[in-house]
C-alpha cells in the first residue's frame, strides 16, 4: 500500500460501523488487535460509506436480481420434502491480502501433496498402518476406504485432482484447517456466480481494488482434463445425481461453462470393460469422468445395490485403467473426522515434514490415552460419529457440544467408553468475525472460507478466491447454509490482478481444444422431446379453452358446439368450467421437469420463460373466472408460450438436442391438429365446427385471403391439412420433422434410412399428393394412426 | 476326503432382463494345508458376451459376466473336484476376551486376513442392542475366546430353529433373532453380531457341505443349497476358527469352502443388478458327493 496511512478509526466512515461488535477472545477480519481498520479494507469501505441509501439498495438489488436472472439456487431438504431456495448472497465481499492469500495457498497445497500421498499409501503398501502411524481398525472402519479399489493404480499417476479445504481463522490470528473435502467437493460453480453478482453490485470497487480474477483457475483445470483424454476422440464427461441433488444447479452450470457433456449414471454403460454414454449416436467412449457423485453410489454391482445412480460396471472398468476418474473412487476416505487426529503424524511420515497450517484439534476415542483426555475435556469439545463427513459447525443430530446433546441432557462419560472407536472429539471453534451488512450497517459475524485446490499439469492450483460462508448471527459459530447461513464473495486484493480473462478468450489452446462436438446422451434427448411435446400440448389446450370460454361468454355455454367442445376437452382430461387450469398445469409442469433434467443444454432466458409461463398459470388458477376473464388469461399465457418459442427458435444453437426439441413439438402438433379436425369435419359435427377448427388452428385471416368463395370441409382440410405454407397444417409439421430427422445421426445398422425417418416420409409423401377430397374421415383416422406411431418410433431408434 | 461338488443355480425372470452383469463367487477357493482344488469348471447358459477372472480383496475367486442384450433366464453349473483335510486336533491356546483386545490392538494390517475388518458393524450386521445383551449372558465366565467362541455357537444352535421357509434373503437380522428361526445365512449373521458385540472379531464363510453323511453320522442341515458359516478370530496364536452354527460344529472335512467376508455382502455367490419390471425366481441344489477310491 503506497497511499499514506490513514487514521482508520470508526468515526472515520460515518454511521456505517455503529453497529460493529468485536468480541473478546476472537480475531475479526475488519479490525486489527488495536482497534484499527486493516488496510487491506480502507479502500472499499470508503467507497462503501461514500454510498447513500439509494445507491446501496440499488448495489445490492443488481446482484440479487444477477442471481434471480441466472436462475442460481440449491435444494434445501426438509423433513419430507425439498425445495429450491435462493442462493443466500450476502452482498459484501470478504476481503484478503494478496500476500496473506499466498500464505494461505502455499500451506494448502502442501497439505493437498500429503492427502495425496496419504491416498497413495492407503490404497498401496499401507506402511501408515503397518508403522503405527493410523490405527488399522480406524481405517477398516472407514466406509469410504473401498476394498475393491484397493491395488489400483489411477490412470494418470494421481488420485486427486479436484479437492477443497474448509479453513477459519482462530483466536491467535492462525488459520486453521476445518475440514478436508477430497471426495467430491461442490461449490467452485457457486463461487463464480457468487463473484458475478457481488461485481454487479460493487462494479467499480473491484476493478479499483485489483481482485484477483477466477476464469484461469476454470481454464487451467478444463485444459488438464482435456489433455487426459485418449487420442480416440472420446469425451470428459461430468457425472450428476441429477436434478433432486441439492447441488444440481451448480453440475449443469459448470458443465456449460467449462463445455463438458453432463451425464447421469443411467446415461453410461460399460462394454469390454470402457466407461461409455449411451448417445443419439449410439455408445460412445468417455476416458474422464469429474463425478459429482459420492463413490457408494457409483456401482450397484459392487458397491451400494440400492443405488439406482450408478452404473453396473463401473468399478470394473476403472479397475482396468480404462478412464480416469476425478477424484479417484475411494477418496472420501480422507473427509472422516477421526483421521484430523493423525494428520500431523501422516505428514511427517509421509512428506518428512509438518502441516504447514494445523487442523483443528481432533481426537479418536478408539484409544485408551485420547478418550481419557476427551473425558476430561469435554467441556471444550464437540464429540460426533468418527467417520461423519461434516464439518465442524454443521452440527449432526448425534452431537455433543460441552458435554451436552442436543435437548440438553449431559452424556455420561462411560457412553464414550462404550462407544470408543465410534466416536471422534474435536476443540470447540471461535471463527474470526467478518463485516456483513445489515439494514445498512455492518456487523460482525463469523466466518470460515471454502477455498478450490486443482491440479494442472504444472501441479496444484489455487483459486483465487472461492467463497465465505458468514454466520447469521454473532453469538453463535453456526454458519451452516442449511440453516440460515449466508454466502460471500471472496476478494484478494492485490497490486495486480493479472489479465482480464475470461473462458471465451481462451488463449493457448485454441478452439480444437475448447469445443468438444456435443453428442447428444440418449435420456437428454428423451427429455427435451417430451419438453418440446408437454409445451406444445399446453398451447393446443389452451387454445381449445380460449375458444369455450369466449363462447361461454357470448352463449352461456349450452348450444352444440359448446358441447363437443367440451366433450373434447374432457377426453383430454380438462373440466372445460370446473379448475380449467389443473390440466394445463400438468402439461406445464412435466414441461418443467423435463427442461430441469437438462438444465445445462438450455439458455437461462428460455429456462426463466418457462417457470414464468408456469408461474402465471398458478396464479391464474387462483383467481380467474370463467368466460370473459378466462379467455383473455389463455391470450397471455398464449403470448407467453410464444416468447418461449420464440427464445428457442432464435437464440438456441442448432445442436441435435435442438432437433428433438423441434420433433416434440412437431409430432404434438401434428397429432392434436389431426384428432381434432376428425371431429370437426365429421358429417355429423354442428354447425360452426369447421370455424372453430380454423380458430384453432390459428388460420382465420389466412383462410378468409384464400378462399374468397366462404367455407366448406375441403377449404379446411387444405389450408390445416395439406398446406405446407401453412405454420400449423399437418404436411407443414411432417416437413419440419423430416427436415430434422435428416439432421439426427444415422445409427449403424439402419444404413441409409431409420423405421422413424421412413414413416415421417411415408405420411409426408401422402400428404403432398392428396387432394383435399380424397380425405375421407377414414383416412383421416388412418392418418391419426400413424402420427400417433411416429413417438414409438422414435425412442426406438434413438432414446434406448 | 474327496469329494465330487455340483452347484446349480437358475433364474428365470417374468420379463426380459435388461443387459445384466454379474459377479459369481461359486467357485471352491484353494487354501493351502486345508483344501485343494484338484479341477473346476463352471458353465454359464445362455453364454454372456464378456467373461472374466479375477480375485476379489479377500482374495476370493471371482468370475464376472455381462450380457449385452436381454435374458429371459440364466443357469450356472459348477462342478469340482475338491481334496478337503480333516481338521487337526485343536487346542485351545487362545486368551481371554481382555487380552484379545491387548493382542488386537497389536496387529498393525489391513491386509485380507486382518481382524480389523470384521470388528465394527458391516452392512448386513447392524449393532444390536439385543443379540449384544443376550451374547453378554451367554459368554459370561468364559475362560477364553475359543470358548466363548464355541459357547455362542451351541446357545444359537440350541435355541434357534433351522427353518428355510421363515426367512427371506433380506430378513433383517434382528427379527430372525427374536423369533430364534432362520436359515443357515441368518443363524450366520447373528453368530457374527454377537461376536463382534463381545469383542471378537468375526466374518462370513460361504461354501458347500457333504450331501450324505458318514455312516451312523445325521444328515446336516443347509446340504441342499450353499452353505453358511461364522470364522472368528481367537487372538494372534490361534487365528481365525471357523464354526458352523447351523450344525453345532467346528468347520472340518464335511465343509468346503467357497469365499470369506465381513458378511453376505462380500460373498454373495451372484451379485448382478438385473433390471427388470417383473419378478425372478431361483432355483438352487448342491450336491457334495464323496469319492471313494
Amino acid at each position: 500500500m503506497n497511499k499514506p496511512q490513514q487514521a482508520a478509526n470508526r468515526s472515520d466512515w460515518g454511521s456505517l460501523l455503529d453497529a460493529y461488535r468485536t468480541l473478546p477472545g476472537v480475531a475479526d477480519e475488519l479490525f486489527d488487535s488495536e482497534g484499527r481498520v486493516r488496510p487491506v479494507w480502507q479502500p472499499f469501505l470508503r467507497d462503501l460509506a461514500g454510498l447513500d441509501k439509494e445507491a446501496l439498495d440499488h448495489a445490492l438489488a443488481r446482484g440479487s436480481q444477477y442471481l434471480h436472472d441466472a436462475g442460481v439456487f440449491f435444494r434445501q431438504y426438509g423433513p419430507t420434502d425439498s425445495t429450491e431456495r435462493d442462493w443466500p448472497l450476502s452482498h459484501l465481499p470478504m476481503l484478503i491480502e494478496a500476500g496473506e492469500w499466498q500464505n494461505i495457498a502455499t500451506a494448502l497445497m502442501q497439505r493437498a501433496d500429503v492427502l495425496e500421498a496419504a491416498m497413495a499409501d492407503f490404497y498401496g503398501p499401507n506402511t501408515l498402518v503397518a508403522d503405527g502411524v493410523v490405527p488399522a481398525r480406524l481405517l477398516a472402519s472407514n466406509p469410504e476406504w473401498l476394498r475393491p479399489m484397493v491395488g489400483v493404480q489411477p490412470r494418470h499417476g494421481h488420485y486427486l485432482h479436484f479437492i477443497a479445504f474448509d479453513i477459519g481463522r482462530g483466536p491467535d490470528g492462525k488459520w486453521w484447517v476445518l475440514g478436508d473435502r477430497t471426495q467430491a467437493p461442490s461449490g467452485a460453480g457457486f463461487a463464480l456466480e457468487t463473484r458475478m453478482a457481488t461485481s454487479r453490485s460493487f462494479s467499480t470497487m473491484i476493478s479499483s481494488a485489483k481482485v484477483m480474477r477466477l476464469a484461469g483457475f476454470f481454464r487451467r483445470f478444463r485444459d488438464t482434463l482435456l489433455d487426459m483424454r485418449d487420442n480416440d476422440g472420446s469425451r470428459v464427461a461430468i457425472l450428476t445425481p441429477g436434478p433432486l441433488n441439492d447441488t444440481y444447479f451448480e453440475h449443469s452450470y459448470i458443465a456449460r461453462y467449462l463445455g463438458f457433456m453432463l451425464v447421469q449414471g443411467a446415461d453410461l454403460a460399460v462394454r469390454e470393460n470402457r466407461l461409455m454414454v449411451r448417445t443419439v449416436s449410439g455408445l460412445t467412449p468417455i476416458s474422464v469422468v469429474w463425478r459429482r457423485l459420492d463413490a457408494e453410489w457409483t456401482d450397484p454391482l459392487e458397491l451400494n445395490e440400492s443405488s439406482r445412480l450408478g452404473t453396473p460396471g463401473m468399478l470394473g472398468a476403472l479397475r482396468s485403467g480404462s478412464f480416469t476418474m476425478i477424484n479417484s473412487l475411494g477418496s472420501g476416505a480422507l473427509e472422516a473426522r477421526a483421521l484430523m487426529a493423525f494428520m500431523p503424524g501422516m505428514s511427517e511420515h509421509l512428506t518428512g515434514q509438518p502441516l504447514a497450517m494445523p487442523n483443528i484439534a481432533t481426537w479418536w476415542c478408539g484409544d485408551a490415552a485420547e478418550r481419557d483426555y476427551v473425558k476430561a475435556n469435554m467441556k471444550r469439545m464437540t464429540i460426533d460419529n468418527a467417520m461423519s463427513t461434516r464439518l465442524p459447525f454443521d452440527h449432526g443430530p448425534d452431537i455433543v457440544i460441552g458435554g451436552r446433546r442436543t435437548d440438553g441432557t449431559p452424556v455420561d462419560p462411560a457412553w464414550i467408553d462404550e462407544q470408543g472407536p465410534l466416536l471422534a472429539a474435536q476443540e470447540v471453534v471461535s471463527l474470526s468475525t467478518a463485516p456483513a451488512l445489515v439494514n445498512g450497517k455492518l456487523e460482525a459475524r463469523p466466518m470460515s472460507l471454502r477455498v478450490f485446490v486443482a491440479r494442472s499439469g504444472a501441479g496444484w492450483v489455487v483459486m483465487p478466491g472461492g467463497f465465505a460462508r458468514i454466520g447469521n448471527s454473532a453469538e453463535s459459530a453456526d454458519i451452516s447454509m442449511q440453516r440460515g447461513g449466508a454466502v460471500s464473495d471472496v476478494w484478494v486484493v492485490s497490486d495486480d490482478a493479472g489479465p482480464v480473462d475470461t473462458l471465451l478468450e481462451s488463449g493457448s489452446g485454441g478452439i480444437n481444444k475448447r469445443t468438444q462436438d456435443a453428442s447428444l446422451p440418449s435420456t437428454a434427448a428423451d427429455n427435451l422431446f417430451w419438453m418440446g411435446r408437454y409445451v406444445e400440448r399446453a398451447d393446443f389446450k389452451i387454445r381449445l379453452l380460449r375458444a369455450f370460454h369466449v363462447r361461454l361468454a357470448e352463449t352461456g355455454g349450452e348450444y352444440p358446439l359448446a358441447t363437443l367442445l367440451s366433450d373434447y376437452l374432457e377426453m383430454l382430461d380438462i373440466d372445460a368450467t370446473d379448475s380449467i387450469f389443473s390440466g394445463i398445469l400438468d402439461d406445464l409442469h412435466s414441461a418443467l421437469r423435463s427442461a430441469g433434467q437438462v438444465r445445462d443444454r438450455f439458455s437461462t432466458d428460455a429456462w426463466n420463460a418457462l417457470v414464468d409461463l408456469s408461474r402465471t398459470t398458478e396464479m391464474f388458477a387462483e383467481r380467474v373466472q370463467p368466460g370473459d376473464d378466462a379467455s383473455r388469461a389463455f391470450s397471455v399465457m398464449l403470448r407467453k408460450i410464444a416468447g418461449f418459442a420464440g427464445l428457442v427458435h432464435e437464440n438456441m444453437y442448432r445442436f441435435t438436442g435442438w432437433r428433438f426439441l423441434g420433433i416434440g413439438r412437431a409430432v404434438e402438433r401434428a397429432g392434436g391438429m389431426t384428432s381434432f379436425l376428425q371431429l370437426a369435419t365429421d358429417t355429423d359435427a354442428p354447425d360452426g365446427a369447421l370455424d372453430l377448427a380454423i380458430e384453432i388452428g390459428d388460420s382465420v385471416m389466412t383462410h378468409r385471403r384464400r378462399y374468397a368463395a366462404g367455407m366448406s370441409r375441403d377449404t379446411v382440410i387444405d389450408l390445416l391439412l395439406l398446406d405446407d405454407m401453412n405454420p400449423r397444417s399437418v404436411l407443414h409439421q411432417l416437413m419440419a420433422i423430416d427436415e430434422h430427422a435428416s439432421f439426427l445421426p444415422i445409427t449403424v445398422e439402419e444404413v441409409r434410412m431409420t423405421p422413424f425417418q421412413r414413416k415421417v416420409l411415408e405420411i409426408k409423401t401422402a400428404l403432398t399428393t392428396a387432394a383435399p377430397r380424397e380425405i375421407t374421415p377414414g383416412k383421416l383416422a388412418e392418418l391419426s394412426n400413424d402420427t400417433a406411431s411416429l413417438s414409438g418410433l422414435l425412442a426406438e431408434t434413438y432414446l434406448r | 476326503m474327496l469329494y465330487d461338488i455340483t452347484l446349480r443355480i437358475e433364474y428365470a425372470y417374468d420379463s426380459l432382463a435388461d443387459a445384466g452383469r454379474h459377479i459369481l463367487r461359486l467357485m471352491p477357493a484353494t487354501l493351502p494345508d486345508r483344501q485343494r482344488v484338484i479341477a473346476s469348471n463352471l458353465d454359464v447358459a445362455p453364454v454372456p458376451f464378456e467373461r472374466s477372472f479375477s480375485f476379489d480383496f479377500f482374495d476370493n475367486r471371482c468370475i464376472s459376466i455381462s450380457y449385452d442384450e436381454a435374458v429371459e433366464e440364466t443357469a450356472f453349473l459348477m462342478q469340482a473336484r475338491v481334496d478337503r483335510s480333516p481338521l487337526d486336533a485343536l487346542f485351545d491356546v487362545s486368551p481371554d476376551l481382555k487380552r484379545l483386545g491387548v493382542e488386537l490392538e497389536s496387529v498393525h494390517s489391513v491386509a485380507a486376513a486382518s481382524p480389523h475388518h470384521c470388528r465394527g458393524l458391516s452392512r448386513w450386521v447392524p449393532p444390536s442392542h439385543e443379540i449384544a445383551a443376550w451374547a453378554r449372558d451367554v459368554v459370561a465366565g468364559c475362560p477364553t475366546t475359543l470358548d466363548a467362541v464355541s459357547r455362542i455357537n451351541r446357545t444359537l444352535h440350541a435355541e434357534m430353529a433351522f427353518d428355510p421357509e421363515a426367512t427371506e434373503i433380506d430378513t433383517p437380522l434382528e427379527e430372525a433373532f427374536r423369533a430364534r428361526h432362520g436359515v443357515c445365512q441368518d443363524f450366520t449373521h447373528i453368530a457374527i453380531a454377537a461376536l463382534r458385540s463381545i469383542g471378537v472379531p468375526a466374518g462370513y464363510v460361504s461354501g458347500f457341505l457333504r450331501t450324505i453323511p458318514p455312516k451312523g453320522a445325521a444328515r446336516l442341515e443347509g446340504a441342499d443349497a450353499m452353505h453358511a458359516w461364522v470364522r472368528a478370530w481367537c487372538g494372534l496364536e490361534m487365528g481365525w476358527v471357523e464354526y458352523d452354527p447351523t450344525n453345532d460344529m467346528m468347520a472340518g472335512e464335511d465343509h468346503v469352502v467357497v469365499a470369506v467376508g465381513r458378511d453376505y455382502f462380500d460373498v454373495a455367490p451372484v451379485k448382478g443388478a438385473l433390471r427388470t419390471a417383473g419378478s425372478q425366481e431361483t432355483s438352487q441344489s448342491v450336491d457334495m458327493v464323496a469319492v471313494t477310491a
